[in-house]
């Protein structure tokens, strides 16, 4: 997992809302085919951060570099990284209006300009990838919270994009059902894939994390391997917020 | 029927006392001291008319009116529907300049009585283009011509069709205002997440309008649009004023000739009534099994 390039680079990135400080002095980097795991209290400009990086939020100063290509405000190129960078959020964002197949070929279809034939082919492919086959005719909405997850996850990949951002994925799901969403991205983990997950799934973060990211307050407190981080974080404050989370 | 009325209670029987005794005693005016004559009999004679010398019956005013009612209200429906669409999109623009002209737009009809909107409009607006497009002689064209049958049917009697034309045009720009907030109302109710799903795989702005906002939108605005496609057609009787002849214009004029006032404006209000109380029964009805099905 060391060395590769950097494929996505913050440098000195600051972000206001206004008045609010959202981001401060953020300064990291990630490799191609690193996974990487943010953590960190709420509000802490965890989604923020990640947020950035296919120019859904723009920040205000310092520099972004996202595949080579410089993101900022009125980009011409931000439709194409977009392309490359797939998201998946906590509320899922299904197209409510289009069947779970439909809604795996329209980017293709409309974006990349594939044929439906070719697009329907990959949209299948993916949702064998997430274990819901079986599903393709239905509308999102006759799906569980964590089948639909999983079709998000599909959606992004039929895109065939090389970042895969994960907001939270899991947070809006009933307990029982994180467990097939977190599989399904344990196993793209193991396809190489460059994946930034902000989540409070240590169990997960262990398993798959190369790094490990701390946020407070707009701020990056800590950046470690897992088995560091852990066992024995530098900072207070992130050994507090694990004290915290582990602690059940 | 019976269980029914063992259900009433004596304060809605004493309701029904005073507005049967209320409409009674309207007829019992008209009756005894305006002298009215009653002459119903003469009104289905100018629904439809038996045609003595072609041996074949005919459409007669009132039903022609109808006819020109309806067709003014699903042209001018479609149109509004399009003008309204677009006032939509653009009262949502990320640019300032669209916005504003957009709410500039809607301000103005929405804020001038329609009769004045109307008569400005079909002044300014529906003569000068019928002019300029040199309407009115194509249309006279048409009306020689073999195949006018299907233009007939479309638009009523050619040499009128200027006329529908600036009605259609008038009445679709003023209703366009109203759809307008409708569909604004429709877009900004779709969620946010589903603008940041569509962007997240590489939408365009356009793309995200088209296939993902759009769609979600207008099928959640569609009760709202059905009701007013009623007041549409409701409101279709004040391009009267610009001479258009639909049902109410008829009436005026079948009033004018005959002096049935009574008999014609009511039978011209059932028109109306039967027509809008069934498609709102008819939207209800389609409505109802649409959530059945969702």
């Amino acid at each position: 997992m060391t060395g590769g390039t950097p494929i996505i680079a913050f440098d000195n990135v600051d972000k206001f809302y206004g008045d609010f400080h959202a981001l401060k002095d953020i300064s990291i980097s990630v490799r191609e085919g690193e996974r990487m795991v943010i953590c960190g209290p709420s509000g802490s400009g965890k989604s923020t951060l990640i947020r950035c990086i296919n120019g859904l939020e723009f920040h205000n100063s310092g520099v972004l570099t996202v595949d080579g290509v410089e993101v900022y405000e009125g980009s011409k190129n931000i439709l194409n990284l977009r392309q490359e960078v797939g998201m998946v959020f906590q509320q899922f964002n299904l197209f409510p209006h289009l069947t779970v197949l439909e809604n795996l070929t329209i980017g293709p279809m409309k974006v990349r300009k594939a044929s439906r034939e070719d697009a329907e082919e990959t949209a299948r492919k993916y949702l064998d990838r997430v274990h819901i086959p079986e599903q393709a005719e239905k509308y999102p909405s006759a799906l569980s919270g964590g089948q639909q997850q999983r079709v998000a996850i599909a959606r992004s990949l039929c895109m065939e994009s090389r970042i895969m951002l994960f907001d939270e994925p899991t947070s809006a799901l009933d307990p029982e059902m994180i467990n097939e969403v977190l599989d399904v991205m344990v196993e793209l983990a193991d396809t190489g894939m460059t994946m930034v997950v902000v989540t409070h799934e240590m169990g997960f973060a262990r398993k798959v994390a190369d790094t490990m990211v701390f946020m407070e307050e707009g701020r990056i407190v800590e950046v470690a391997e897992p088995e560091k981080f852990f066992t024995n974080p530098e900072s207070d404050r992130c050994r507090a917020f694990l004290e915290q989370i582990l602690e059940h | 029927m019976l269980n029914w009325l063992k259900k009433l209670h004596w304060l809605d029987w004493l309701v029904l006392a005073v507005v049967f005794g209320f409409f009674g005693f309207i007829w019992w005016q008209i009756e005894g001291n305006l002298n009215y004559k009653w002459r119903w009999h003469l009104i289905p004679n100018y629904i439809f008319r038996y045609h003595t010398g072609r041996e074949e019956w005919f459409a007669n005013v009132l039903l022609q009116g109808l006819a020109a009612t309806i067709r003014i209200s699903i042209y001018a429906s479609i149109l509004a529907l399009i003008l309204g669409t677009i006032l939509g999109i653009a009262r949502c623009s990320a640019n300032l300049t669209i916005r504003m002209l957009a709410r500039t737009y809607l301000e103005f009809l929405r804020n001038i009585p329609p009769v004045v909107v109307i008569f400005i409009f079909f002044f300014f607006l529906s003569q000068q283009l019928i002019t300029a497009f040199n309407i009115e002689s194509w249309a006279r064209g048409i009306a020689r011509q073999d195949s006018k049958w299907v233009w007939e049917f479309l638009f009523g009697d050619m040499r009128r069709f200027p006329s529908l034309i600036s009605g259609v045009f008038v009445l679709a720009l003023f209703e366009s205002a109203f759809v307008g907030e409708i569909v604004r109302a429709g877009i900004q109710s779709v969620d946010k997440g589903q603008r940041e799903g569509a962007r997240s795989i590489g939408m365009n702005r356009y793309q995200e309008l088209r296939y993902i906002v759009l769609p979600q939108a207008l099928r959640r605005v569609i009760p709202p649009l059905a009701n007013q496609f009623i007041t549409l057609i409701k409101d279709s009787a004040i391009i009267s004023l610009i001479s258009v002849q639909e049902l109410t214009f008829k009436t005026v004029e079948l009033v004018a000739s005959t002096r049935l006032i009574f008999e014609a404006w009511i039978t011209c209000a059932a028109f109306y009534f039967v027509l809008c109380f069934g498609l709102s029964a008819l939207f209800r009805k389609l409505e109802n099994r649409g959530t059945a099905r969702s």
